[in-house]
């Protein structure tokens, strides 16, 4: 694509440059029946790629610099100042949120739930899904129905499906502990979501559960791309499964893995609605993430200022998720030539 | 080539090949039993664990009440006499017909006007070419790893002040940050397929750039179009912490913070009601996610290619 673009590219400018009243018309073309060189001031603008564009991009560009680009400069600020909500604009008092923060055992808890939630998580979602996309590229009956099946937890609104699992986890009436019960590996209920350790275990399960297809089908989409001669030749040379494993699918797959897995990164560290739904922070802040206690200070108790710097704590974190994603990036790009498209 | 030995493996008849499934490469290596162990067992657990919440919750929202909570007489895993009570209650006793109404509104309104303002946004940096289209790019698609757990703070005091609050319309102009970033990625990589040359001919029959998006471009970039629909409707709907923050009042609310925040009582009698709420608002995603499979797998492939 590539230089086919860039030849059209010069044609282009011809075509503008001739539009633009200048002298440059190729003869190639045919006479033009319009006077271009009597045309007006708005004519010529009219025509100007970026001053069209620039009325193209205006609607996205309102959205995104009003709602998004806006508050994130506007959370920042907020996190320097004592502002609650009702008040309307709170005053100046430098770190003190942050020093505050410092202090905070609460908060540090929620550094460690967080990370513990996002490493564990997207470890197993990246190794289950792996494996899922594997098992779903090989030749089976009924393959595109057990796909579309697989995509389901993904499709289903978040906290909908958190509620089934609030009833799977429920402390009386779990289908786990009645099975495990009935199957005599344990002898009481177990209390999923009243204690520290299991809660947090049943919400990473419940995280890990909603990810994986995520994860599978968008890998699947990769492995698809790989051409099976590669896998025939290496079969021929006595490679074994894991050796092709190891030595084709894994390094075509690297890139979108790198992809792929920031995204998983990115939207467990930030979670909110599965816990919220699940535990809100609970049994004695156990799961609390970052996300959750910042909802808890700002909106809950009105900290708006307190509120903002939790979320604010959260960027740097962030801003590491996207680096390794833009670096993950460059090195497909290398594979594949210049061009993105 | 590839076809050349296939077809010879197929001639040896010891090769238990998979006629079948129109099997090809190299699945002739493998052995039946081989198969059931490495692949159809495992699928199998895993398909299970995916999809038995579903079960669960389409099995509680008709099971009678006694048999939710009696589990010694009663197999759990299965309903005798299924009720239609719960979904009775759910639909006619309680404010749901106005939250699914909620959510639809909201997810339809915004999804529209971001796949009108991604389309324009799109065209504008793959074919107008504007000084710095890269760099625009570039920054829609950092917008999208901008996630709301960092901007519902600051974005309700912005709310609070252009007097939105407690109102749909603040839902429907904020979840366009979320879907534009997207759509605008999957749109562009659609209209790079979409050859020069038809554009160049209208151009010199006279058409305008905005007679060029409408008549050619967009019609055949629909099968994009679906798919940027389709994955942001469902992100909308799914969408749970502004509209957590936003709506306060009962009959404004969205199913999924409904649920949270209106089913949850003392009651041991709820799980009825609470599953019939996930499972009827969970079901009009399933339904249209059933139509277009594809369009949503390419889309949410495509994203992450891109």
């Amino acid at each position: 694509m590539g230089p086919r673009l860039r030849g059209d590219d010069t044609e282009w400018v011809a075509i503008n440059r001739s539009y633009n009243g200048m002298t440059t018309i190729p003869t190639s073309l045919p006479t033009p029946t319009r006077h271009f060189g009597k045309s007006s001031a708005w004519d010529r603008l009219r025509t100007n790629r970026n001053w069209l564009a620039l009325w193209f991009m205006l609607p996205a560009a309102a959205f995104l610099i009003l709602f998004l680009a806006y508050p994130l400069f506007l959370g920042v600020w907020m996190s320097f100042t004592d502002d609650r909500i009702g008040r309307g604009g709170g005053n100046f008092v430098g770190l003190e949120n942050y020093e505050w923060l410092k202090d905070d055992s609460i908060f540090w808890l929620s550094v460690f739930n967080t990370l513990l939630y996002t490493i564990v998580a997207s470890a197993i979602k990246f190794a289950v899904g792996l494996y899922l996309a594997l098992l779903l590229n090989r030749h089976m009956p009924f393959k595109a129905l057990i796909r579309a099946a697989v995509l389901i937890p993904f499709i289903v609104p978040t906290v909908l499906s958190a509620i089934a699992f609030w009833w799977i986890y429920d402390s009386q009436f779990s289908i786990i502990s009645w099975s495990l019960i009935k199957m005599g590996l344990i002898d009481h209920n177990i209390n999923f979501l009243g204690d520290s350790s299991w809660a947090r275990g049943s919400v990473i399960f419940a995280n890990i559960w909603r990810g994986v297809p995520f994860v599978a089908i968008t890998l699947l989409a990769g492995l698809q791309t790989v051409s099976p001669s590669l896998y025939e030749a290496a079969t021929l040379d006595g490679a074994t499964s894991w050796q092709r494993f190891r030595f084709i699918t894994y390094p075509l797959l690297t890139p979108i893995i790198a992809v792929v897995m920031t995204f998983s990164v990115l939207f467990t560290f930030t979670d909110f609605q599965l816990i919220w739904a699940l535990t809100r922070g609970g049994p004695v802040n156990a799961t609390h993430l970052m996300a959750t206690l910042s909802y808890q200070r700002g909106i809950l108790s009105g900290r708006l200022g307190e509120g903002a710097a939790i979320a604010t704590a959260m960027i740097p974190f962030l801003m590491a998720a996207i680096a390794i994603s833009w670096f993950g990036m460059q090195r497909r790009k290398w594979q594949q030539g210049t061009d993105n498209d | 080539m590839t076809d050349h030995t296939a077809d010879q493996h197929r001639i040896v008849p010891a090769a238990t090949v998979e006629q079948d499934d129109h099997s090809e490469g190299m699945t002739y290596l493998e052995s039946l039993p081989r198969r059931i162990v490495t692949l159809y067992i495992p699928l199998f657990i895993i398909v299970v664990i995916l999809l038995f919440p579903f079960y669960w919750m389409a099995l509680t929202s008709i099971k009678p009440d006694e048999q939710l909570i009696d589990m010694e007489k009663f197999n759990p895993f299965w309903v005798i006499k299924p009720t239609l009570k719960h979904i009775n209650k759910l639909l006619f006793e309680t404010n749901y017909p106005r939250w699914l109404w909620n959510t639809m509104y909201v997810a339809a309104a915004a999804t529209t006007l971001s796949i009108i303002a991604s389309v324009l946004a799109a065209y504008a940096i793959v074919r107008l070419r504007f000084r710095g289209a890269e760099v625009v790019g570039a920054t829609i698609f950092m917008a999208y790893l901008v996630p709301p757990s960092i901007l519902f703070i600051p974005l309700a005091s912005v709310i609070q002040a252009y007097g939105l609050f407690d109102s749909p319309l603040s839902l429907i102009l904020i979840y366009p940050t979320l879907l534009i970033p997207f759509s605008t990625w999957l749109l562009m990589g659609y209209f790079k397929t979409i050859p020069f040359e038809l554009e160049e001919c209208a151009l010199i029959d006279g058409a305008s750039r905005w007679q060029i998006l409408v008549k050619i471009i967009v019609p055949l970039a629909v099968p994009g179009l679906i798919s940027a629909f389709i994955f942001s409707f469902t992100l909308c709907w799914n969408e749970f912490i502004y509209a957590l923050t936003f709506l306060q009042s009962t009959q404004n609310k969205t199913v999924p913070v409904a649920i949270v925040n209106e089913f949850v009582d003392g009651d041991i009698y709820k799980w009825g009601s609470l599953m019939a709420g996930a499972l009827v608002g969970s079901l009009p995603l399933v339904i249209l996610y059933a139509f277009f499979v594809e369009h949503y797998v390419s889309a949410m492939t495509g994203a992450v290619k891109e």
